[in-house]
C-alpha cells in the first residue's frame, strides 16, 4: 500500500515538472493568433514567424556564438585544472577545489554585480567581452565537477604502458590520454554550452543595450504579453537544449564503447 | 631541473589558468565591491571616492530593505520546505524502483536542460487569465469570468519550486542510493515495521542529501530576481530585485555594492554553517 502511494506521489511530481513545458510545446502549434486556449487548430505559422523575425534570429546567433566560445574557454581551463587535481598529488587539493567551485557558491546576482563593476572600473564596459568573461567564470565550476568525475575512472595503466614502450609524454597525451578523455571533455563542453545558452540572471547585468541573447529576448517579449511566438521560441529552445545533451550522451556512449572503457 | 621538481611544478602549470580566472573574475571583483560600497554616488552621477558609511547606513537601517530581506528569506524557506515534501518520496521512489531507474533519472535531469526562463514563463500558459486552468474552469461552468491567479507571492513560490525541485530530488536520491538496503531488511527482521525501519534507519542516513538539497534550494531561491519579475506582482520584489534596481535602473553602484554584499553575507553565512557541520563533499556528489 505504502509503495503505491509513493509511486502515485512521484507520478504527480513528474506531471508537475513536465505539464507546463508540455503546454508550451502544445500551444506553439496553435493556429489561433492569441497565445492561449482554446486551441483552434494545428499550425506551423508561429515557427515561420520566428524565422522571419530578425531580432530573434540575431538573439540566436549571439547565444550560439557566446555559448560556443564559453564552452571552448571554460572546457580548456576546466580540463587542465581537473587533470592537475586528479592526476597529481597537489598540496592543499581540497582548498583548491573549493576555490575553483566558488563561483557557484556565490549567488549569481552578486557575482554579476562584482564582475560588472570591477571590469567597468578597469575600463571594460558592458560588451560581448564582458558577457564572455561572465559566462566563462560561472560555467567553469560545472565543467570541473563533470570532467573530474569522469577522469577518475580512467586508469593510468594504459599511459604507463605507452610510456614504457617508448612514447614521449606529449605523444602519450595526444595518442592515449586525450582519446580516453574525449567523452569527459565533450560532456564538459556541452554542459558549459547549455548553461551559457540558458543563462539570464547574469546576462541581464552584463549585456550591452541592444544586444539580446535568446533568454533575454524572451524576457523582453514577456513584458508585453505572452504571444504564440514566445511559445514557439520556447519549443525551439527546448528541442535545442534537450536534444543536444541527449545527442552528446549518445556520442559519448559510442566513443566509450569504441575505446573499450 | 630534476624530474622531481618538474613533476611537482606540472600540476601548478595546469591549474594556473583556472585559478587565475577565478581570482581575477571573482575574488578581486568581490574585494573591489567591498571598497566600492564605501564610495558615494553624487547627484551628478559621478562616484565620490572615499570612506562614506552612507550606503551601509541606508542598507542596514532602512526598514524597507529589512522587510524585503525578511520576506525573501521567508519565500526561500517555504520553497525549500515544499521542495523537500514533494521531493523526498520521489527520490525514494527512484532509488528503490527496480528496472527503469535510468529512465527515471534521465527524466529528472531533463528539466535542468530546459531553460529557466521558459520553465518560469510556462506557468503563464497554465494560470494566466487565458491559460489552461481558466479555460478548463470556464468550460466546466464553474466560473463565468476568468480569474487572475498570477502575480502574487504564491505564484512566485510555485515558480521557484518548479525551478528548484530537481536539485532537491537529485541530492536526496544520491544519498538514498548509497544506503545499503540490507540495513532496512535487518531492521525488519529484528521486528521493526517497514515504517519504523524507514524512520529509524533510512531517514537518518539520508539526511545529508536532504540538507544538501535544502541548502541549494534555499540559496538559489533567495538569490533570484527573474522569478518575481515574471510571476510576481509589483509588491513581490525579492532582495535580488533591489540589487538589480540599484545597479541597472538607478545606476547607484555604490549602494548596489552594499546591497549585494548584504545578500552575500546572509547566504554565505548559511553556506559556511553547512560546510562547518556537513562539509562540501556531499554537495559536490549531487552536482557532479
Amino acid at each position: 500500500m505504502g509503495w503505491n502511494l509513493i509511486r502515485a506521489w512521484s507520478i504527480g511530481v513528474y506531471i508537475f515538472m513536465f505539464l507546463p513545458v508540455a503546454v508550451v510545446v502544445l500551444l506553439s502549434f496553435n493556429a489561433s493568433q492569441f497565445g492561449s486556449f482554446p486551441m483552434t487548430g494545428f499550425s506551423l505559422r508561429w515557427f515561420v514567424e520566428l524565422w522571419n523575425n530578425e531580432a530573434i534570429l540575431r538573439a540566436f546567433r549571439t547565444s550560439i556564438v557566446l555559448g560556443l566560445m564559453t564552452a571552448m574557454i571554460s572546457t580548456t581551463l576546466g580540463v587542465l585544472a581537473s587533470l592537475a587535481l586528479v592526476r597529481y598529488r597537489v598540496p592543499g587539493a581540497n582548498t583548491i577545489s573549493t576555490l575553483l567551485i566558488a563561483p557557484i557558491l556565490v549567488p549569481e546576482v552578486v557575482l554579476a554585480v562584482a564582475l560588472l563593476l570591477f571590469l567597468n572600473f578597469l575600463g571594460i564596459n558592458k560588451s560581448f567581452g564582458l558577457l564572455l568573461f561572465g559566462h566563462v567564470i560561472f560555467t567553469l565550476p560545472f565543467v570541473i565537477l563533470v570532467v573530474q568525475a569522469r577522469l577518475i575512472s580512467i586508469k593510468r595503466d594504459v599511459e604507463e604502458a605507452a610510456m614504457s614502450l617508448g612514447a614521449t609524454p606529449v605523444q602519450t597525451f595526444f595518442q592515449i590520454t586525450l582519446p580516453l578523455m574525449l567523452p569527459a571533455v565533450l560532456a564538459g563542453a556541452l554542459f558549459a554550452f547549455t548553461i551559457s545558452f540558458d543563462d539570464i540572471t547574469g546576462t541581464l547585468f552584463w549585456k550591452p543595450g541592444g544586444v539580446e541573447t535568446v533568454p533575454t529576448q524572451i524576457f523582453a517579449m514577456l513584458r508585453n504579453s505572452i504571444s504564440p511566438e514566445i511559445n514557439a521560441l520556447g519549443t525551439v529552445m527546448i528541442v535545442m537544449t534537450v536534444g543536444l545533451p541527449l545527442l552528446g550522451v549518445g556520442i559519448a556512449r559510442q566513443l566509450a564503447k569504441k575505446s573499450g572503457t | 631541473m630534476s624530474i622531481e621538481t618538474r613533476e611537482a611544478r606540472q600540476p601548478w602549470i595546469l591549474l594556473s589558468p583556472a585559478l587565475a580566472a577565478v581570482a581575477l573574475l571573482l575574488f578581486v571583483p568581490l574585494m573591489f565591491i567591498v571598497v566600492y560600497s564605501f564610495w558615494l554616488r553624487t547627484a551628478t552621477g559621478a562616484d565620490q571616492v572615499g570612506f562614506y558609511l552612507d550606503n551601509w547606513n541606508e542598507a542596514l537601517t532602512d526598514p524597507f530593505y529589512r522587510d524585503i530581506l525578511i520576506s525573501t528569506l521567508r519565500i526561500a524557506a517555504i520553497t525549500t520546505i515544499v521542495c523537500a515534501i514533494m521531493g523526498y518520496p520521489s527520490a525514494y521512489f527512484i532509488a528503490r524502483s527496480r528496472g527503469n531507474k535510468a529512465i527515471l533519472l534521465l527524466l529528472l535531469m531533463l528539466p535542468f536542460w530546459i531553460s529557466y526562463i521558459i520553465r518560469t514563463m510556462s506557468w503563464i500558459n497554465i494560470l494566466g487569465v487565458s491559460g489552461a486552468f481558466n479555460s478548463l474552469l470556464l468550460s466546466l461552468g464553474i466560473i463565468s469570468e476568468p480569474i487572475q491567479m498570477l502575480y502574487n507571492e504564491a505564484t512566485v513560490i510555485l515558480g521557484l519550486v518548479h525551478f528548484l525541485l530537481p536539485f532537491m530530488i537529485l541530492n536526496i536520491y544520491v544519498s538514498l542510493d548509497g544506503i545499503d538496503t540490507n540495513l532496512e531488511d535487518a531492521a525488519n527482521s529484528l521486528g521493526a515495521t517497514k515504517w519504523e525501519a524507514f524512520l529509524q534507519v533510512t531517514l537518518p542516513l539520508s539526511l545529508p542529501g536532504l540538507a544538501a538539497g535544502g541548502l541549494l534550494c534555499f540559496v538559489l531561491g533567495a538569490g533570484t530576481y527573474i522569478t518575481p519579475l515574471v510571476l510576481g506582482g509589483p509588491r513581490d520584489a525579492m532582495f535580488a530585485n533591489l540589487v538589480f534596481e540599484a545597479i541597472i535602473t538607478q545606476l547607484n553602484w555604490p549602494l548596489g555594492s552594499a546591497l549585494s554584499l548584504m545578500l552575500l553575507a546572509v547566504l554565505g553565512a548559511l553556506v559556511m554553517i553547512y560546510n562547518r557541520y556537513l562539509g562540501m563533499a556531499q554537495l559536490m556528489k549531487g552536482l557532479g
